[in-house]
């Protein structure tokens, strides 16, 4: 047997693998982005689980404006101007009114859950879905330079022109966003600024920074990421919305956040390792290891099952920022 | 005092949240091109207007006034229990055990054993979250949302192969045993001459959610527990003084929380669907949090606002089923009551403080630096107290006075049992 075999050999048990890979990276493209904007928010002290809401009300409007337009741009900036809008409200209880952060996650999860469906049926009557997005309403895989001509080149072949080339530009956008994100909150004076008012706002104030424009910023980020994450749902992995289509999404980004201990680039590991689960599930059934069957309902509760072994300390403890959830109220 | 008085706080401000909710609720059905008059007109006929539409208006009431009760009593503890939802489910898989796996001679016997088994199997689903915040400080808003979410795989991991009769498609278990069949409202009122209609769900565990309001009530009030988890809820620090372990009372507050929404599934498995099948619970979990929050955390308050759920449901079929409004429209309404009654309290109650101080200030104003030092004592009365994870949650302490500005002043790291200043790490 020569060597050429053995590539061979490889390349073929390389198929599916590259083929579950691709599809983890694509599942968690949407984990990213939210658990990103999420790492936002909550570095900033202001914690958030209406993470699933803004994605799900950035899914129906960017569909519904690319469906109406035929332009998926155009509904990349609705579905991020609708996360902005659930954004502001946030904003508005948690910081100006200085609210419980939590409920008003709570609230907004409610509001997006009904509202899309409320408007998908007045706008499209379809029983609470957009219409199928065709081309022009979609985002379009990208084939990186040189990827079907080195699709035949063994083992490195497949990994670059099946894992990494062929999808859509938002996949791109959202591993960019981990770098960045790194730089903005680590390099940066606004970074240090936004880590500190999640720490103690006080110094903050006291350095003559307002603590509330801060916290402003920080979610309106987060709902900038969220309605590319939700924009990705509707007009890039999928082809128009459906009721309830993130699915639980934000709160696995919460999950990946917290297992992530609130650090960009370990965020990206989290998100990676349950979009693995994710594609796993979605792929096999019942995957047999070593004589064991592993239930697909065990692969859809690992991601929550080890948020819980992360929270509760036994690997590692996970510690939040210091001043997250509380309003801030300035000294007279 | 600068407070305003009781009523304002336990009626006016309720009652303005609800109307800023109405108005926008309206405002939603006049955007989709419906008339919001007669969409309350059609919603008061379908839930109230016959005994059919009670019926179903107060079999809904009744799964709130569980669910409603469990996130209130977690609220007195400062606790916000955001898995009622997963323990609901928890509570209708031990309903199934004891419905299927015993033959019954008797409904009442059935009964008590399936309301012991809901609330075992509810508090035992938060008992780990429970004891994660209490030892580990591990927050349980976390936990438990991630829990309702294991939740729900497990029970479709029981469903799917190990309930499910052979030859079934369907994941769901099989029909319960005739002699667990709960005697329905038309049941209990036909010997009293009064005719009820026959079709709708509502059954004696109604009854039960009533006295459990009691209950409740008579524990948070009339205890030394509950007493405890009160004065737990309002300070920390100040219920560590007096004596009070925090550890019993997280687990207290929590077990009792979930054991609450537990007991639900009497209502909607046993009462109703009489077998158990996937997604039984149907939201009611989360409905409790705007119930808890619109009653201000208080037995009573959780009563009326669980019928006023109970009403929106039915109403919400009702115009489902006749007109284009879908019955989303009540999960828009319910997301609007969560946020004005509870993240966006302030917004109605600080100006209403201010006008009452001004109302008050007239005559009693004792000197010069009272207007700035009420001022910011009011400011003061809203903010967090620095022992708590996060903001005060609406409602829990808010029928009794706080423990006091003094409790704002002092810092959190002078608490003996938070070095760091921070006994649960938040999210």
């Amino acid at each position: 047997m020569g060597p050429a075999d053995i590539l061979t050999i490889l390349d073929n048990g390389i198929e599916p693998l590259v083929e579950l890979l691709a599809s983890t990276i694509r599942l968690a493209t949407p984990l990213l982005l939210a658990c990103l904007a999420g790492l936002f928010s909550e570095r900033a002290g202001i914690f958030d689980i209406g993470l699933e809401g803004k994605m799900l009300a950035a899914a129906f409007f960017s569909a519904a404006v690319a469906a109406m337009t035929g332009s998926v741009w155009l509904g990349l900036l609705a579905g991020i101007a609708a996360s902005l809008v659930l954004s502001g409200i946030h904003g508005l209880a948690s910081i100006t009114f200085r609210g419980n952060q939590l409920i008003s996650g709570v609230a907004i999860n409610f509001l997006a859950a009904g509202m899309t469906v409320l408007v998908a049926q007045d706008w499209f009557k379809q029983g609470g879905r957009t219409p199928s997005l065709i081309a022009g309403g979609r985002f379009e895989a990208i084939d990186l330079p040189f990827a079907t001509e080195l699709r035949d080149v063994p083992l490195l072949g497949p990994l670059y022109s099946e894992l990494l080339s062929g999808h859509t530009i938002l996949v791109y956008l959202a591993f960019l966003a981990v770098p960045l994100s790194w730089f903005v909150l680590f390099r940066t004076r606004f970074g240090l600024r936004l880590r500190a008012v999640g720490e103690n706002p006080a110094a903050v104030d006291t350095a003559g920074i307002s603590v509330v424009r801060l916290r402003y910023a920080a979610v309106a980020i987060c709902g900038v990421l969220c309605g590319i994450a939700g924009a990705y749902l509707a007009t890039a992995l999928q082809a128009g919305f459906v009721k309830d289509m993130t699915a639980g999404r934000g709160f696995i980004a919460l999950a990946a956040l917290i297992f992530a201990k609130w650090r960009p680039w370990h965020a990206l590991w989290a998100c990676l390792l349950f979009g693995l689960l994710q594609a796993a599930a979605l792929r096999y059934q019942n995957i047999d290891v070593v004589g064991i069957l592993i239930p697909v309902q065990l692969m859809d509760a690992l991601p929550y099952v080890l948020t819980v072994v992360i929270l509760a300390g036994f690997v590692g403890r996970a510690i939040p920022p210091r001043a997250g959830g509380e309003p801030y109220v300035k000294e007279r | 005092m600068d407070r305003m008085p009781k009523w304002a706080d336990v009626l006016l401000i309720p009652l303005i949240s609800l109307t800023l909710a109405a108005l926008l609720s309206a405002l939603v059905i006049l955007a989709i091109g419906e008339d919001p008059l007669a969409a309350v007109t059609m919603m008061v006929k379908g839930s109230l207007g016959s005994t059919y539409g009670w019926g179903y208006t107060l079999y809904y009431a009744t799964n709130f006034m569980f669910t409603g009760l469990a996130v209130a009593v977690a609220f007195h503890a400062r606790l916000f229990n955001i898995g009622g939802e997963g323990q609901a489910v928890l509570g209708g898989l031990g309903v199934a055990i004891v419905a299927l796996s015993v033959p019954w001679p008797h409904w009442s016997l059935a009964l008590a054993a399936a309301l012991v088994a809901a609330a075992l199997f509810g508090a035992g689903w938060a008992l780990i979250p429970a004891y994660l915040q209490a030892r580990r400080g591990s927050h349980v808003v976390i936990t438990t949302i991630m829990f309702n979410f294991i939740a729900a795989s497990l029970l479709n991991y029981i469903l799917v192969n190990i309930m499910r009769p052979t030859g079934q498609m369907e994941p769901a278990t099989a029909k319960f045993p005739k002699a667990t069949h709960l005697p329905t409202l038309h049941d209990l009122l036909a010997p009293l001459g009064i005719p009820f209609s026959k079709a709708a769900p509502v059954n004696i565990t109604l009854l039960i959610a009533v006295a459990a309001c009691i209950l409740v009530w008579v524990l948070l009030w009339r205890t030394r527990a509950g007493y405890e988890i009160r004065a737990y809820g309002h300070s920390e620090p100040g219920a560590l003084y007096a004596g009070i372990s925090p550890f019993r009372i997280t687990m207290l507050a929590m077990l009792l929380s979930g054991g609450l929404a537990g007991m639900m599934a009497v209502n909607n498995v046993m009462g109703e669907a009489e077998r158990l099948v996937l997604n039984a619970v149907e939201g009611a979990g989360f409905i409790g949090i705007a119930v808890a929050l619109m009653g201000r955390s208080h037995p009573f308050g959780v009563f009326l606002a669980a019928i006023l759920f109970g009403f929106l449901y039915q109403g919400g079929a009702e115009l489902a089923l006749w007109t284009n409004i879908p019955r989303e429209l009540i999960v828009v309404i319910q997301a609007l009551v969560i946020l004005f009654t509870g993240a966006l309290d302030n917004m109605v109650r600080m100006p209403l403080e201010r006008l009452f101080r001004r109302r008050a200030g007239g005559g009693a104003r004792g000197g010069a630096g009272g207007a700035g030092s009420s001022g910011s004592g009011g400011a003061e009365s809203t903010a967090p107290k620095p022992h708590t994870r996060t903001t005060p949650i609406p409602g829990a302490p808010a029928d009794e006075p706080a423990a006091g500005p003094t409790a704002a002043d002092s810092p959190a790291a002078s608490d003996p049992a938070t070095p760091d200043g921070r006994r649960h790490p938040p999210v």
